[in-house]
């Protein structure tokens, strides 16, 4: 008998055993000396599977192998140079108090867990920020060209609102960089044939042997083949699932069948209502949209953001006085104004497209003007400063940003859920381990500008590297196991079954229009703003949707080939499952925190309004069954360094 | 707007292609290219014919997936990734010519999709500076001038598309290949292992099957980030100074 | 060091380039020489009398001629046989071509290789004709170059063959001249212009001034 999915079960609180006591600046070194080595020697007989190359996933392969592991790696695109990381814009942050301005390693881990609106772990928070240092030095080892300035040390610069300069960038395009950093000493380890590399290659499921990972099953995405590989340890650094929303900046086929094949098989889910949505990206145009453009969030700090005054004004930009014009950020945020934290921002967007002031096709979008600043510092500073966003902006839409005002709106961005890790970065599964955007670990509830790019390189280059030793040494696996093992046998029926299932069907909808119509959904009941009421419209609504896919969808095609739709509507099944638990996960939160606003728990002036005493815990799912209740595991925030605080930017 | 499409179909690596033609109508200017193509896609899909496969990801001009030549121009008429390019470069009633990147050592594996993998084996021969985790020198260690930051900065903007083999007559990757050799070789780091990268780099070019450069400046036109001509230039002489050099040892 | 440089692309691009500077060299001399043709039957046969004695006393007569000869032949044999087989491999990386054509690079960067057999034909009969004079239209006369020329350009055929060969040597150094200098990594943004410049009007003054000795002939200016 299931559960109606609303009503979950409460099972035994959760607790990260891995973290050492005692002074949080000393954590650490207490870990890493207390973790079991491999004799070198020995490495070479243990395989690790990796899976995914973006800035976690290229980092740890390239990391391991030297360390001397046989790693085994797979990556859905092409090579994996391609790995979303590479469309990272703003830059990395790093406590090297080049500027003397006060920052720190402490400072650091203060702003993150703040900024993260205290539902991150402090342990994990002060690692990422001690570690930010060495990221630097071992990038720039790398080659990877970061801004300089003319004495020929590193630029850096303020970022997301913070009052250190602490962002080290190269142009509009740091992940890119780094990204190839990461790639390049992945490819060197290919080339010494320590990383066993498996590009346009996706993981289907995981396989587990005696309650540990031991494997994963994948498809060859050119013949269609699924094989099965395995390892002594498996590492998830497969990204985020903002792609459950269908339009987000993700890359079309970033996706979350990894993690969510490893939740079915018993790895906990941790936070999933916890996304985060970017103010500055370019609206949609109609239907047709696949994606959308994220524009640096840099803009705020000369454009001004306006809608018109009156609801329905059609009138062209330059045709609305000034005394029509209401500059909302201004308005409401004196103090802030237009740089008012991620959060703030796009809610008041949303709020003012609401009320039905928004411009531009649909009425979703308001406008970002730059008007003043060419008066104030004129064209060619605009120019310098901001050209290539500007160039970019009008290739997309074909309106000059230097004559009408842009247009923008909040889009999904980044996702600060994922899979409950410890402070190895270990899953609920022994061996499983979980890296970079696909763990839940250190942004709590909003993750700050530029930390994303430090957060997947510390796990790759230096936490799980070190983490996972301690592992392997304790977890000798004497026994070879092969495709003919039981368990691998029967993971590789299930994922055959369910591919040909989905061939089977040959129904009248395709996998486009579901993944359309289950986004929107998610777009507006778990989006910038969440109700009650909403999320239970959309936990009736999704399992619908569900029963629809499976009677509708139409694949074409067959399995032993080349099949993009394929690809997709594998990856829709699973967006239909983690919806819900989204959904569920945002209806139980009754509070507001970071990314996840709930209109019912406001202040009187509108703003988000936490509740630390009921909900100051990681929630950590544990899947029961498709569309059933799922089981809820707290783990218990304590901050013994940072006090947790209201935050207000009036 | 209405199109007419004449598009590269190949059921696989062995198969025989031809091109196909496709009517796509109700096409909006604001689409991007790509949009377009999900339109017909979607339209084969539910006429229980087999879609379009075609490579993409980011849809931002950053990942380099996209890689499609139209009516003759890799990535098309503007200086951009396909995905980047908007269907108001085209007119009502055009018929567009889509064809997938042509070189030996890109063997199509679907309509057009191919293998660029030879790419990867380039930058694995040598394009990177071997600095272990953990064995980095504080960063501020080595200043690098400014002029070397930038320049070093502008060839690593490749996105290894392909676009330059796609564009070259020759199909030659010197353009790919020297991107990165330029970016390594520019900074100090990559001294130590400046004349290897560059010996072994175009060893392995050669290896793939890419052909020669006969200075056509085919590349450098269509190269949707301004790789410029001259990174060609630069790697000959790097190619040149390490022949020497390796030959004194 | 030899083995390296055949076996690379870019190495034997490299002999092409080298090659191709050593006859560009050459032809500035010749062009010189033959300029001598406008100031009579004298000093040009005097001239071409020179070629065999410079160098002496240290050289023996012709010594330094047959030197010149050598390095040339060589230098043609590594223009050509390089550029053959460049050629080769570049066909081959590009096995079918596009549906929709598009030609996009300069006339004189298409035309290098058929250009280049032309020349390659027209060295022949130049040979066979004014050198050996094997192929001589009336009567050649060993140490009367003068005269030979003239009879050459008598002839209609002489001149088409001479002229085309010479329009297509003017196309092959416009990209040629600023190709090698790419090979060789002397190019550089700030040198671009001037080596496309200095490339175009080595290319004018070459064809101009052996295009004038045939023209010479037959306005009459040369009999």
């Amino acid at each position: 008998m299931s559960a109606e999915y609303v009503d979950y079960a409460t099972g035994e609180p959760i607790a990260d055993t891995k973290a050492p006591s005692g002074p949080v600046n000393e954590r650490w070194d207490t870990r890493r000396f207390e973790a079991k080595l491999v004799n070198p020697a020995n490495r070479r007989k243990h395989t690790v599977i990796v899976v995914g190359t973006g800035l976690a996933g290229g980092s740890a392969g390239a990391t391991l192998a030297e360390q001397g592991y046989h790693v085994v790696q797979f990556c859905y695109q092409d090579s994996p140079r391609r790995a979303h990381s590479i469309a990272a814009q703003g830059g990395i942050n790093a406590a090297k108090n080049y500027r003397n301005d006060g920052d720190s390693v402490y400072r650091l881990f203060y702003d993150t867990v703040k900024g993260g609106d205290f539902r991150a772990r402090e342990s994990n928070v002060h690692r990422l920020a001690q570690i930010s240092v060495e990221i630097i030095d071992q990038c720039v080892a790398q080659g990877v060209p970061f801004a300089r300035e003319y004495g020929g040390l590193l630029d850096t610069r303020s970022f997301g609102g913070v009052q250190v300069s602490r962002t080290f960038y190269a142009r509009g395009q740091t992940g890119q960089q780094l990204l190839l950093g990461a790639y390049q000493a992945l490819s060197r380890q290919i080339a010494a044939g320590n990383v066993e590399m498996h590009p346009r290659t996706e993981m289907l499921d995981l396989i587990i042997v005696d309650g540990k990972a031991r494997g994963i099953v994948a498809r060859d995405l050119i013949t269609g083949k699924i094989s099965t590989y395995f390892a002594d340890a498996v590492v998830l650094a497969s990204g985020g699932y903002g792609n459950v929303f269908y339009l987000s900046t993700n890359a079309m086929n970033s996706n979350a069948t990894a993690i969510w094949r490893a939740h079915r098989r018993g790895a906990y889910f941790a936070n999933p209502c916890f996304t985060q949505i970017h103010p500055t990206c370019i609206p949609r145009t109609g239907d047709h949209q696949s994606k959308l453009t994220l524009m640096s969030e840099s803009l705020r700090n000369d454009g001004r953001i306006w809608v018109p005054k009156a609801k329905g004004d059609t009138r062209p930009a330059n045709q609305i006085p000034e005394d029509e014009r209401d500059y909302y950020l201004e308005r409401i945020y004196p103090s802030f104004g237009n740089l008012v934290p991620r959060d703030i921002a796009s809610r008041a967007a949303k709020n003012v497209c609401d009320e039905g002031r928004g411009v531009g096709p649909g009425g979703q979008g308001v406008y970002l003007d730059f008007a003043d600043a060419i008066k104030r510092m004129g064209r060619k500073a605009v120019e310098a400063k901001y050209g290539n966003l500007f160039d970019m902006y009008q290739r997309i839409t074909d309106e000059d940003p230097y004559q009408v005002p842009m247009r923008i709106y909040p889009a999904v961005h980044y996702t600060m859920g994922g899979l409950w890790v410890d402070y190895d970065l270990q899953t609920t599964i022994p061996g499983l381990f979980a890296i970079g955007e696909a763990n839940f670990s250190d942004h709590g509830a909003n993750r700050l500008g530029a930390s994303a790019l430090m957060q997947g390189l510390a796990d790759g280059y230096f936490v799980l590297p070190a983490t996972i030793n301690d592992y392997l040494a304790r977890n000798p696996h004497k026994d070879e196991i092969d495709a003919s093992h039981p368990a691998a046998v029967e993971t590789v029926r299930e994922t055959e079954d369910r591919l040909a299932r989905l061939l089977a069907v040959d129904g009248d909808r395709t996998p486009d229009s579901f993944h359309r119509e289950v986004g929107e959904l998610m777009w507006e009941f778990c989006g910038m703003a969440r109700t009650d009421t909403g999320l239970r419209k959309a936990l009736e609504r999704i399992p619908q949707i569900r029963e629809e896919f499976w009677r509708r969808i139409k694949v074409p095609g067959t399995g032993e080939e080349f099949n993009q739709s394929l690809e997709k509507a594998n990856r829709i099944v699973d967006y239909l499952e983690l919806a819900e638990l989204m959904c569920l996960d945002a209806l139980h939160r009754a509070e507001s925190c970071g990314g996840h606003f709930r209109e019912e728990s406001q202040t009187p002036d509108g703003e988000a309004a936490r509740r630390d005493d009921e909900f100051g815990y990681a929630a950590a799912w544990e899947f029961t069954g498709t569309g059933q209740a799922p089981t809820l595991h707290k783990e218990d925030l304590v901050f013994e360094y940072v006090h947790p605080t209201q935050r207000s930017y009036a | 707007m209405k199109l007419t499409l004449r598009v590269w179909r190949q059921k696989n690596a062995d198969a025989e292609g031809t091109m196909s033609t496709y009517e796509v109508d109700g096409i909006s200017s604001d689409m991007s290219f790509l949009e377009m193509l999900d339109t017909l896609n979607e339209e084969l899909i539910l006429k229980g014919e087999d879609p379009v496969a075609f490579d993409h990801d980011c849809r931002e001009g950053i990942c380099g997936a996209c890689s499609l030549v139209i009516n003759g121009d890799a990535h098309g008429p503007e200086r951009t990734t396909t995905c980047q390019l908007h269907m108001r470069s085209f007119k009502d009633g055009d018929t567009i010519d889509i064809e997938p990147w042509r070189a030996s050592a890109f063997p199509v594996i679907k309509d057009l999709v191919v293998d660029r993998s030879a790419f990867d084996r380039i930058i694995q021969s040598g394009g990177y500076i071997t600095a272990p985790t953990g064995s980095a020198p504080e960063a501020h260690a080595t200043p690098v001038p400014k002029p070397d930051a930038d320049l070093a900065f502008e060839h690593a903007e490749c996105i290894g598309c392909g676009a330059c083999v796609a564009a070259c007559p020759n199909g030659a990757a010197m353009l790919f290949t020297s991107a990165k050799i330029n970016h390594l070789n520019t900074l100090p780091q990559g001294a130590p292992e400046r004349e290897t990268r560059v010996l072994d780099m175009v060893a392995q070019m050669d290896e793939e099957g890419f052909g020669g450069c006969t200075l056509t400046g085919e590349c450098a036109t269509a190269c949707p980030k301004g790789i410029p001509l001259m990174s060609i230039t630069s790697m000959n002489k790097e190619w040149l100074r390490a022949t020497r050099k390796v030959a004194k040892r | 060091m030899a083995r390296t440089v055949w076996d690379s692309s870019v190495g034997k691009k490299t002999v092409m380039a080298v090659s191709g500077v050593i006859m560009l060299l050459y032809l500035v001399a010749h062009v010189i020489g033959n300029l001598k043709i406008f100031f009579g039957a004298g000093e040009f046969n005097h001239y071409a009398h020179w070629l065999r004695t410079v160098g002496e006393p240290f050289m023996h007569y012709e010594w330094t001629l047959w030197l010149i000869r050598v390095v040339l032949v060589v230098a043609v044999v590594a223009h050509a046989v390089s550029a053959y087989q460049l050629s080769r491999r570049d066909i081959k990386a590009r096995p079918s071509k596009y549906v929709h054509k598009k030609p996009k690079a300069s006339y004189a960067t298409r035309t290098m290789r058929w250009g280049g057999i032309i020349l390659a034909l027209f060295i022949v009969w130049h040979i066979l004709d004014l050198t050996t004079g094997t192929v001589h239209s009336g009567g050649f006369q060993e140490g009367h170059p003068y005269q030979n020329v003239v009879d050459t350009f008598s002839t209609w055929y002489g001149n088409v063959i001479y002229i085309v060969a010479m329009l297509a040597l003017g196309l092959h150094i416009q990209h040629g001249f600023w190709s090698a200098a790419q090979t060789l990594g002397v190019g550089s943004r700030t040198r671009d212009r001037a080596l496309k410049t200095t490339g175009n009007v080595l290319a004018l003054l070459l064809t101009a001034g052996f295009i004038a000795v045939p023209v010479g002939v037959m306005t009459g200016v040369v009999s």
